[in-house]
């Protein structure tokens, strides 16, 4: 429960190795990053040994095209959880801003103004349910359900039994090109904007605060935090993040339809929860989400070489949820019980 | 704390005796306002295209609408304890597909023991959410997340990704749940008879209390002694079992068994509990809103069509009500909590209970 939320201040116990209780296994539990760096090992291993083009650079770079979009959008999720809240519309607002930048691509706005119009939609949405949960005092999970069906009617009514396609060169060049002629750009703006996120989240008294409002939003609000304002913010940057993957995606596969990024929203969710934010509010660091994206991304790519059917991935990923948060329950005994979730 | 609690139940029941009569009172509370608007939808509705009103498609709206009311009903005895059941859906589809695979390998089975079959597999499925959530006390909405996957995924790997089609059922598999009954379809009936069960369990046993109970406040209710997990643990039970038979219900009844079948139903089934007016913090909400929430969202999905409104509406539409729903619940909502005791010398505002 308590990796990162020790006060900065703290220099009485907890750097006192020697008054630390005896080892047990849960305790390495509790460094839930470095569990998740075994794992990639494993999983990189485990890989390497069965499919011989596992490790092959070229295959590696491209297999990080399949989670880059949603990567994006679970670093603002993780912060989003990490302040008790959620948002299930992600994956319709990437429809929905997909769907603008394709009415726009009609009327001939250049694909600079497309990648404006793409965020520009997503913020709109994040604005929409950020104010409905702040101004109103609504659960986010009830709100986001709700705008989820909005959205993604809306992009529907728009689109009907057609697809946007024919975009311009430059949105394929940005979806699936490369820098360099190796590192695919959409995972290049995930790294920069992971660095960003980190950044803000661990390195700035906004981020402090984020914790704090997860910890608990009462103490927040009375020690001066504006907590209202901070989670319409992390709501607009949410909506930003998945105008941005949007963005990415269009150019990625050229079209827009209306299934486009169906179910991502839970899947986003998962990589989120797997990194080790927990859904009570107020913990989780961003190294954990990108950690958990690259483990998913890196089992994902291996199914994928071994001709897997990519439905299995959806056992293994939801197993994983299950065992990552059971385990460390059942290990830990009945002192730990009750104390978090509800 | 019991004290003030009793009197405050005691001052409620006296006040909503003395005004139970007024129409201001009626009108303010949820349920009869979703009926009324319902009621209204359909009248509209029937105004733009008389054929709404019909016999024939009365019975299609209800036969339409059972599936949904019979998983609001039990999703919303899942969100009453501050959960949440997100894996209703895949429960479906899995026990909808191995009640499909049982018919169809052995067709001599009689339905009755498809029907149980099908009952049983959901209801594993949900012990072992309830489990989960009950005895390792971990957030409801993670491992239903999880077992959401899981379940779906099973479906594929128990089929190997192929269809079983209504030339692979048995003929008495697929009639049952559109064969008449004194007119109405079985489905019909099985959905009434859920709202009755569901009803006296909520409203007249002490499980049921004692979900409201632990959706109000989980720390008080530990304290006069509920055992938390052993009712979270057969909550989800429910919802599972009630999964399955749905799962048996729509595979016949469409008369196709596939992966994708149900996606995303789950949040169709939230949606009516939130248009029902049952709260997602917990403790607030009954059977009437659950079923009310249900109906409301068939009235609007077979009214498209009739309306001449592109089907491509109905997301969208749908969307909308969820989010005015939730805003016209809140406003109505405000203050609740905060006032226990009527205030001297002023009427209290009526302050509404639960159930």
């Amino acid at each position: 429960m308590s990796t990162m939320t020790e006060p900065a201040s703290a220099k009485t116990s907890r750097y006192h190795i020697e008054e630390r209780a005896r080892f047990r296994p849960g305790d390495l539990l509790r460094h839930w990053e470095a569990l998740l760096l075994a794992l990639l090992a494993v999983v990189c291993l485990v890989n390497g040994v069965l499919q011989p083009n596992f490790f092959d650079p070229y295959n590696l770079a491209d297999s990080t095209f399949n989670f880059s979009e949603k990567a994006m959008i679970a670093l603002p999720m993780a912060l989003l959880i990490v302040c008790r809240e959620i948002d299930i519309s992600v994956s319709a607002i990437i429809a929905l801003s997909s769907v603008a930048m394709g009415l726009a691509n009609q009327h001939g706005v250049p694909p600079v103004g497309l990648l404006a119009i793409g965020i520009a939609a997503g913020t709109a949405c994040g604005l929409l349910n950020g104010v409905l949960v702040t101004r109103l005092g609504l659960p986010s999970i009830v709100v986001t359900i709700g705008s989820m069906s909005l959205f993604r009617g809306l992009a529907s009514v728009v689109l009907g039994d057609q697809a946007f396609t024919s975009y311009p060169e430059a949105l394929g060049d940005w979806g699936q090109g490369y820098f360099f002629d190796v590192i695919p750009r959409p995972f290049v703006v995930w790294l920069l904007a992971a660095a960003l996120f980190a950044l803000a989240l661990h390195g700035t008294r906004w981020g402090r605060r984020i914790y704090a409002i997860g910890n608990n939003p009462v103490a927040a609000r009375f020690s001066g935090i504006a907590v209202d304002r901070y989670r319409l913010a992390l709501f607009v940057l949410t909506g930003a993040m998945s105008g941005l993957a949007g963005f990415f995606l269009t150019g990625r596969i050229g079209s827009t339809r209306p299934n486009i990024a169906m179910g991502w929203e839970l899947e986003i969710i998962t990589v989120v929860i797997l990194g080790g934010v927990s859904i009570a509010g107020g913990t989780g660091t961003i190294g954990g989400v990108m950690l958990s994206v690259l483990i998913m991304g890196m089992v994902t790519y291996g199914l994928a070489l071994a001709n897997i059917p990519g439905i299995i991935m959806t056992i293994v990923v939801g197993a994983l949820l299950l065992a990552t948060i059971a385990v460390p329950r059942l290990l830990g005994g009945k002192n730990g019980k009750r104390t978090a979730g509800h | 704390m019991a004290l003030i609690s009793s009197a405050s139940l005691m001052s409620r029941a006296s006040r909503s005796a003395s005004a139970g009569i007024g129409a201001g009172v009626f009108l303010r509370q949820r349920e009869p306002l979703l009926a009324a608007l319902t009621v209204v939808l359909i009248l509209l509705v029937g105004l733009r295209a008389p054929v709404f009103l019909s016999a024939q498609s009365m019975d299609n709206l209800l036969t339409d609408s059972a599936v949904t009311i019979m998983l609001a009903l039990t999703q919303m005895l899942v969100i009453l304890t501050r959960g949440i059941d997100l894996s209703v859906a895949s429960n479906l589809a899995l026990s909808g597909m191995m009640s499909a695979l049982l018919a169809m390998h052995f067709p001599q089975l009689p339905i009755g023991l498809v029907i149980a079959a099908a009952l049983c597999i959901g209801l594993a499925l949900g012990l072992i959410n309830g489990w989960l959530i009950g005895y390792l006390a971990l957030p409801p909405i993670v491992v239903t997340l999880g077992s959401m996957s899981v379940y779906r995924g099973m479906v594929f790997v128990l089929s190997g990704g192929a269809w079983v089609s209504s030339r692979n059922m048995p003929v008495d598999f697929i009639a049952f749940p559109l064969a008449r009954l004194g007119g109405m379809t079985h489905l019909v009936w099985l959905a009434a008879l859920a709202i009755l069960a569901l009803w006296f369990v909520a409203r007249h046993t002490r499980f049921g209390r004692d979900l409201y109970a632990i959706g109000n406040d989980p720390a008080a209710a530990a304290y006069v002694g509920i055992a938390a997990p052993r009712r979270l643990l057969w909550t989800y039970g429910l919802s599972g079992a009630m999964a399955g038979l749905c799962g048996y219900l729509w595979v016949a009844r469409y008369a196709v068994a596939y992966t994708e079948i149900a996606y995303g139903f789950e949040l169709t089934v939230i949606a009516a509990c939130v248009i029902g007016g049952i709260s997602i913090a917990g403790g607030v909400g009954n059977v009437s809103g659950a079923v009310l929430g249900a109906l409301f969202l068939s009235v609007i999905n077979n009214a498209l069509p009739i309306m001449r409104i592109s089907p491509f509406w109905q997301s969208a539409l749908t969307g909308l009500v969820i989010l005015c729903a939730v805003v016209v619940n809140a406003r109505g909502g405000k203050g609740r909590r905060k006032q226990i005791l009527p205030l001297h010398g002023q009427p209290a505002s009526t302050p509404r209970n639960s159930a």
